[in-house]
């Protein structure tokens, strides 16, 4: 259906929801590149205005990828929550904006009421501010050894990435870490190579820490899902299942997964029973621009795609999901402003889903971004409520090459904005000496027990 | 075990562990070096490859014919933007036609220093392997990725291609050299159909002479298989193009 405005004279056109969609996001290289963006900034508020008096039930009746062609569209459509939708289902876009942003509005209750494409298009109309502020009243609360998401925390993944999986140079970073008060959202390896082997040895050395130390966290290898399947069944210490998903059954399948794979593999963990004080059992990663990348976006924005991903997340009641949102380079979020907007969006879309969203507030060195630009993000993020960061030494990921927060970073968040990890885990650097009465990790002298004990086990 | 266990931590890896604080903050030493490495990384990526030198050089030392191309793309910030242009001619892109087996590109791509430090030695250890081969005149590329190929190769009439191309900088490697071989090359060739040695950056990487071995043998392969990519496994240690720059 082809709709209009006239602003300022000049009639601009959109021939369908998705083309609205698009010319109405926030200017971004990838939208660019897919050929879908807004030819002019004025074009760009015209679809703003459309957008904004859009009902809400629009995007139940037209979808944007068609419900035959595509299981999340049908996943979106077939689990739609109509009571929970009832109470905002008279709204316009930018009415469901003004009630979001009202004090007195409880937004955690909507999440199943809502549709990615309602949640991205009201975010194409909101600013930074009203990404934080909405984002911050909406706390989405998870838990396995530890309790991730509760306001006034920040918790952090460590990430020990080593370039060839090397034990000693994995395990050297898994302490440093720890000694920054790092790794109560998860310890996660990204592996140099996909070998089942390989993802077992991973899992037992993140396993042998955790126990040896008594630390209340979880491991996680973040291997192909089938990859995790095949480990599980024989035997390893699977804590999560980690996969990386997108917005379209095509882009899906060329990560090689499905939902059928998906609640196959949410079984397969959930019946460990490994999890001490919640259940939650999955970690999923997406990222702004996958779709297109992947040749599967059907036309459709980038961001209303990013979103779509957060319903098939949401099926699976994960424990942890990141987006990993300066990773994919300039020709989707070309420099510091569009991975600052990108992140703060992804985030707030996520939460109001109900989605235990974190970010890895990251850049590759062909972006035009550096660690001012991860600075401004991660305190907006921590403002934002944000559950949980990833943090690799010194920032730099010797296996991936790209830059992510250091666990420094970590540390000047929670002290400047006045966050503490994850309880469990707050307890447990309360226990190692490691942390202060006043919540801060302390400097660690050459002969603290901590340090000793710690590096005892580094062979 | 050292007497500092920070020492061991340091030693057991070369990720920047056990920096120290300052407060909560980096010290200031440790905030200059990242920022020196994330400099050098970007200086990689912008500073721009003198083609013509490039050119003279190669047919100085080589004794080979070159010819220069452009990609369609127009400038370093739309290349990096529109990867899609980077993998097409300039409009109106000349190259003498032959019959050819092979055609050699050399191309910018992420990092234009990889390519200054690393081309030409690397263009003679893979000369010296191809005989039987018919090679066209090598191709210096500017703001190229690694499908352009796809389209000197058919323009200068060659079935396959071998590409040379800077890949993308990290903070600790700011010089690596990919190669990129595709059998067939014609446009619309994916990714998956090529295949790929990357870290070709002596003394810190891969050899010239090994890296020319094992493309040479791959290449072989690829002749007598007529294929290449994921369905190629001339050495498992040569994975197919996953991410091209």
């Amino acid at each position: 259906m082809t709709r209009r405005i006239t602003l300022s004279g000049h009639t601009y056109e959109f021939a369908d929801l998705k083309a609205l969609l698009a010319a109405a996001t926030p200017e971004r290289s990838g939208d660019a590149l897919a050929g879908v963006a807004a030819a002019s900034e004025q074009e760009r508020v015209a679809a703003q205005w459309l957008l904004a008096d859009l009902p809400l039930t629009t995007f139940l009746d037209e979808h944007v990828v068609p419900y035959e062609d595509d299981e999340v569209t049908r996943l979106i459509v077939d689990t739609h929550d109509a009571a929970a939708f009832a109470p905002v289902a008279a709204m316009t876009v930018g009415e469901f904006r003004e009630h979001l942003l009202r004090p007195e509005t409880d937004t955690t209750v909507l999440r199943d009421g809502l549709t990615p494409e309602m949640v991205a298009a009201t975010s194409k109309l909101m600013r930074v501010q009203d990404l934080i502020s909405v984002a911050r009243r909406t706390p989405v609360v998870t838990a396995f050894r530890s309790t991730i998401g509760l306001p006034g925390t920040l918790a952090t993944r460590l990430q020990p990435n080593d370039p060839t999986d090397d034990a000693l140079g994995v395990s050297a970073a898994i302490v440093d870490g720890l000694l920054h008060g790092c790794g109560d959202a998860v310890i996660g390896i990204n592996p140099a190579t996909d070998s089942p082997q390989r993802a077992i040895d991973l899992l037992r050395l993140i396993d042998d820490v955790r126990q040896r130390y008594d630390i209340p966290t979880q491991g996680c290898v973040l291997a192909h899902v089938t990859t995790t399947l095949q480990i599980l069944e024989r035997g390893a210490p699977v804590d999560l299942v980690f996969q990386s998903i997108a917005g379209t059954e095509a882009a899906n399948d060329g990560f090689g997964v499905t939902l059928a794979l998906l609640r196959e593999a949410h079984e397969g963990a959930l019946a460990l029973g490994r999890g001490t004080v919640g259940t939650q059992c999955m970690y999923f990663e997406t990222g702004q621009g996958s779709a297109l990348s992947a040749d599967a976006h059907h036309g459709v924005d980038q961001q209303t795609l990013e979103v779509r991903a957060y319903a098939v997340a949401r099926a699976f009641d994960p424990l942890l999901v990141n987006t990993v949102v300066g990773f994919i380079g300039p020709e989707y979020l070309f420099d510091g402003k569009q991975i600052l907007r990108a992140g703060l969006e992804d985030h707030f879309c996520g939460k109001l889903l109900g989605l235990p969203m974190g970010v890895d507030v990251c850049y590759t060195n062909h972006a035009e971004a550096d660690a001012d630009d991860t600075d401004v993000l991660l305190t907006l993020l921590g403002a934002a409520g944000c559950p949980f960061v990833i943090c690799v030494p010194g920032g730099d990921d010797v296996m991936l090459h790209y830059q992510s927060l250091s666990f420094h970073d970590a540390l000047y968040a929670r002290q400047t904005l006045g966050l503490r990890p994850a309880p469990e885990f707050a307890d447990w650097l309360a226990r190692m000496d490691m942390m202060t009465a006043d919540g801060r990790v302390r400097e660690l002298s050459a002969d603290a027990s901590s340090l000793r004990v710690l590096t005892a086990g580094l062979r | 075990m050292s007497p500092d266990p920070l020492d061991a931590l340091r030693q057991a890896t070369r990720a920047r562990v056990a920096l120290g604080r300052a407060g909560d903050a980096m010290p200031t030493a440790h905030l200059l070096t990242l920022r020196q490495a994330h400099a050098a990384a970007r200086d990689a990526v912008h500073d721009p490859l003198d083609a013509d030198a490039l050119a003279a050089e190669i047919e100085r030392e080589l004794g080979v014919g070159v010819c220069r191309v452009a990609s369609s793309a127009p400038d370093r910030s739309r290349y990096l933007q529109r990867p899609d242009q980077g993998r097409r001619l300039a409009p109106d892109t000349e190259l003498p036609a032959g019959e050819y087996d092979l055609a050699l590109v050399v191309g910018d791509g992420l990092s234009p220093l990889a390519i200054r430090r690393h081309a030409v030695p690397m263009l003679r250890e893979i000369l010296a392997r191809l005989d039987g081969w018919r090679v066209a005149p090598v191709v210096v590329a500017t703001q190229a990725r690694v499908a352009l190929g796809d389209e000197i190769a058919t323009a200068i009439g060659a079935r396959s291609v071998l590409v040379l191309i800077g890949e993308r900088p990290g903070m600790s490697s700011t010089d690596s050299l990919g190669a990129y071989f595709t059998y067939d090359a014609r446009r619309g060739r994916r990714d998956s159909e090529r295949n790929c040695l990357s870290n070709i950056r002596p003394p810190y990487g891969v050899d010239y002479a090994p890296a020319a071995d094992t493309l040479a043998m791959l290449m072989a392969e690829a002749r007598r298989l007529k294929l290449s990519g994921t369905a190629l496994k001339a050495d498992p240690a040569l994975p197919s193009a996953e991410e091209p720059s």
